[in-house]
């Protein structure tokens, strides 16, 4: 059971995608698991052919916890193959995985559809008689789901209750230190406007982008944020993986990573970054996205906000935050013109980077906006 | 939103009066389209009002008007061509499938051919096999074409409209069989033409069907529901692009598909669609997906033959007992 | 290049896009002539997507520029009928 973000303990898989001796590839999706947070699609970290599955959809189990044996490509079967069930079973698709579901044994069916196939109906009716190896989530065959609104509010109390002990976590061990500062964002959005004159529709760029991309950027010449606090001290990150805080309609948020922020185009950005939203709101976020997160960027500039003091989300040891792009009275060259500027505020943990450090990352920030052709 | 009681021919009619009168751009050419009113008389009465500039009645020649309607379209007209039956259409597959459809593509996207082109499909009217055959399917093989079976008076009206606002050729079939039938029009202007349509809500079976078969499949459910049996009926509606999230969705929640589709079973429409069914969501399956379509034979003109050859209400209704074990 | 849309068309097609995007709005009882970022919870990638939707759907090209005269419903049908009729008399 992956760790999908601190302060997770325990997670439960919702199915299986593969089957033993399907063979996977790194980054594949081999399941599904719903965590505090979300319903997420594990990807499998290696190579190779399933061998076995060790916990059954249902099952909550604590994170760390193996969930399937995966054989590496050349290493050989550690056992004989398993026998594939009672011979040819004339079963349909949807039976067979609906018994896998409810843990009814496959031997114990007896088929009452056309042709003696068995059916759901039959394992349904097998699974109400008490032929259940083991509990599962739902109870009785018929129903094996809360009823759906009943789930979502179950769901927003979890995700509320997964920020509380994250967030407490933070602001109990973290000693954060804040440092802000104003952006002229004059050049950014000239650039902006002219560049977008020249997309269609479909491929115009959000300023945020240019935000998140100047962050991932200035990551590069300040690497000592980029990191991950472990085992009392912090380790550095090669790659840069910006989370991107999103709001969720139903309440609630989420910071799932945009991958090698700094090695993407803005356009790939602008489309990766529409994706993610995409697919955080429609609750399809991969595991990967929520557990790589090496550093979070929010903005609250939609909401009106000029200045925001962000909470650092552990293991992470920074935390940038955008407030809205307004015009304000801006001296450039002596003279004084009206001119969209950003507030951006560094929250970072002071166990790891001094002030001296954070502001030479806000200034890189700063100088790479003022050059938007170059990110 | 405004209902009124009209027929599928009016309202193809209605449809291509309001395209005519909302855009000069636009204009109906094919055999008898003008002095007759149509084939299927959906034009009856335009030439009167819209004179023979835009109501044009073209020789007995599908490739020479098709052709034409290509040209005019890549001069920047609108053109909407009738062509008597699907039968006949295959004189101009070479003007359809090598011209319409690929220009956008082998010109580079510097052209593009707002075409829409209309014909009636479909058997059971004893017209015998000339007329009366159902290659809505073949058509939705290629691609560069958007393929429509309108089946209700809303959408033989708002899936015109709809089409005429497509950059790139459209083929509507109308099932000659539905012209006379009635049904309420719902005054809204444009159909969604990238979305199939729930007709019926279901829990045991998913009834996949579109044009002419909707009807039949809607009755089937009817007969069905009073046995106890609850069919979903889809109306694919836009067999190019296909709706496949919908038929994904509805096959997911039943767990059992009946094709009721009129062209004969071997290399059917409906073969590619129990593909997509195996392909998306067999371990949804509680049985094998089955098809309901012609017997393989040229649609006979005895009335009793051609009734015995084409699906009908109780052979639908089989089919889904076979399913469930009923 | 197009046949020019009804008011009740483009108001149809925006309504939809918008309920698809905020499916948890009552899109019916949207007032026409307030934004709609003052009556739901929409943010600027919501709106983006619903410009694009819009584009896909009416097929009509949305200069960024004219973003702000689609932000209500009396806007947007305005607009796209100001676009569409322009091209009419081609």
């Amino acid at each position: 059971m992956p760790t999908l973000g601190a302060d997770m303990s325990d997670g439960t898989l919702v199915a299986w995608k593969k089957k033993p001796g399907d063979p996977v590839t790194r980054g594949e999706i081999i399941a599904e698991v719903e965590t505090d947070k979300a319903a997420i699609d594990v990807e499998v970290f290696t190579t190779g052919v399933i061998e076995k599955m060790l916990v059954q959809p249902g099952e909550k189990v604590p994170v760390g916890t193996v969930l399937a044996i995966i054989r590496e490509a050349g290493q050989p079967a550690s056992a004989p193959a398993p026998q594939a069930g009672p011979g040819r079973l004339k079963i349909s698709p949807s039976a067979r995985q609906l018994a896998l579901e409810l843990g009814v044994e496959l031997a114990s069916l007896q088929g009452t559809g056309p042709g003696g196939a068995i059916s759901r109906e039959d394992v349904v009716r097998v699974a109400k008689a008490g032929g259940m190896r083991h509990e599962t989530r739902g109870g009785t065959g018929e129903q094996p789901l809360a009823p759906v609104a009943e789930a979502a509010a179950d769901r927003l109390l979890r995700m509320r209750q997964a920020i509380a002990a994250a967030m407490t976590r933070s602001k109990r061990e973290i000693p954060h230190y804040y440092l802000s500062t104003t952006i002229g964002m004059g050049r950014a959005m000239a650039w902006l406007g002219e560049e977008n004159l020249k997309r269609p529709v479909t491929e115009r760029l959000l300023y945020g982008v240019l935000l998140i991309k100047a962050v991932a950027l200035a990551l590069r010449e300040v690497p000592e944020l980029n990191a991950v606090w472990k085992d009392g001290q912090a380790a550095q990150s090669r790659a840069i993986h910006v989370g991107v805080a999103i709001s969720l309609r139903q309440g609630g948020l989420v910071a799932p990573a945009l991958h090698d922020t700094d090695r993407q185009s803005l356009s790939e950005l602008m489309q990766n970054f529409r994706d993610l939203v995409k697919r955080a709101r429609a609750g399809s976020l991969r595991s990967s996205e929520l557990s790589d997160p090496t550093i979070t960027v929010t903005s609250l500039g939609e909401q009106g906000v000029e200045t925001v003091f962000g909470v650092i989300y552990p293991p992470q040891v920074a935390l940038v935050g955008f407030g809205k792009v307004v015009e304000r009275p801006w001296v450039a060259e002596g003279r004084v013109l009206p001119s969209p500027v950003v507030t951006a505020t560094l929250s970072a943990d002071h166990r790891v980077t001094d002030g001296h450090r954070g502001g030479l990352f806000l200034a890189a920030v700063d100088r790479l906006l003022q050059e938007p052709s170059r990110l | 939103m405004t209902m009124t009681k009209t027929t599928y021919r009016e309202a193809v009619r209605a449809g291509l009066r309001e395209a005519l009168q909302r855009d000069p751009l636009v204009f109906l050419m094919g055999e008898d389209v003008g002095r007759y009113g149509g084939t299927y008389a959906c034009s009856h009465g335009l030439l009167e009002e819209f004179g023979p500039e835009r109501i044009r009645d073209a020789p007995l020649s599908e490739s020479a008007f098709v052709g034409a309607g290509i040209g005019a379209a890549l001069g920047g007209m609108k053109p909407i061509v009738e062509v008597m039956t699907v039968n006949f259409s295959l004189l101009a597959l070479d003007q359809i499938v090598n011209n319409a459809a690929t220009i956008r593509h082998m010109s580079g996207g510097q052209f593009s051919i707002p075409l829409v082109l209309r014909m009636a499909t479909g058997g059971g009217r004893q017209v015998a096999a000339q007329h009366s055959h159902s290659f809505e399917g073949w058509y939705a093989h290629i691609p560069g074409i958007t393929v429509l079976t309108p089946a209700t008076v809303t959408d033989a009206k708002g899936m015109l409209l709809a089409a005429l606002r497509e950059p790139d050729p459209v083929l509507i079939f109308e099932h000659a069989y539905l012209y006379p039938m009635e049904g309420e029009l719902e005054e809204a202007g444009l159909v969604d033409i990238s979305k199939a349509a729930l007709r019926r809500q279901g829990r045991d079976v998913s009834l996949l069907t579109f044009g002419g078969s909707l009807w039949k499949s809607l009755e089937a459910a009817e007969r069905l529901a009073a046995e106890g049996i609850e069919a979903e009926v889809i109306d694919l509606r836009v067999l190019r692009p296909l709706d496949t999230a919908t038929i994904l969705a509805s096959v997911r929640k039943t767990h059992r598909a009946v094709i009721v589709d009129e062209a004969w079973r071997t290399g059917s429409f409906a073969a590619e669609i129990s593909a997509q069914i195996m392909e998306g969501a067999f371990y949804d399956l509680d049985g094998p997906v089955a098809r309901v379509c012609s017997a393989e034979a040229p649609l006979p003109y005895p009335k009793h033959l051609e009734d015995a050859a084409l699906p009908n209400v109780e052979g639908i209704a089989r089919a889904v007992r076979g399913l469930l074990g009923a | 290049m197009s046949v020019p849309l009804t008011a009740e068309e483009v108001a149809r097609a925006a309504l939809r896009i918008l309920g698809e995007i905020a499916p948890e709005a009552d899109v019916a009882s949207l007032k026409p002539d307030v934004s709609f970022r003052d009556q739901m919870d929409i943010d600027s990638m919501d709106f983006l997507n619903f410009v694009i939707a819009l584009h896909e759907a009416l097929r009509i090209d949305i200069p960024e520029a004219d973003y702000s005269k689609l932000s209500s419903l009396t806007g947007c049908v305005n607009y796209v009928l100001a676009m569409s009729g322009g091209e009419k008399t081609t």
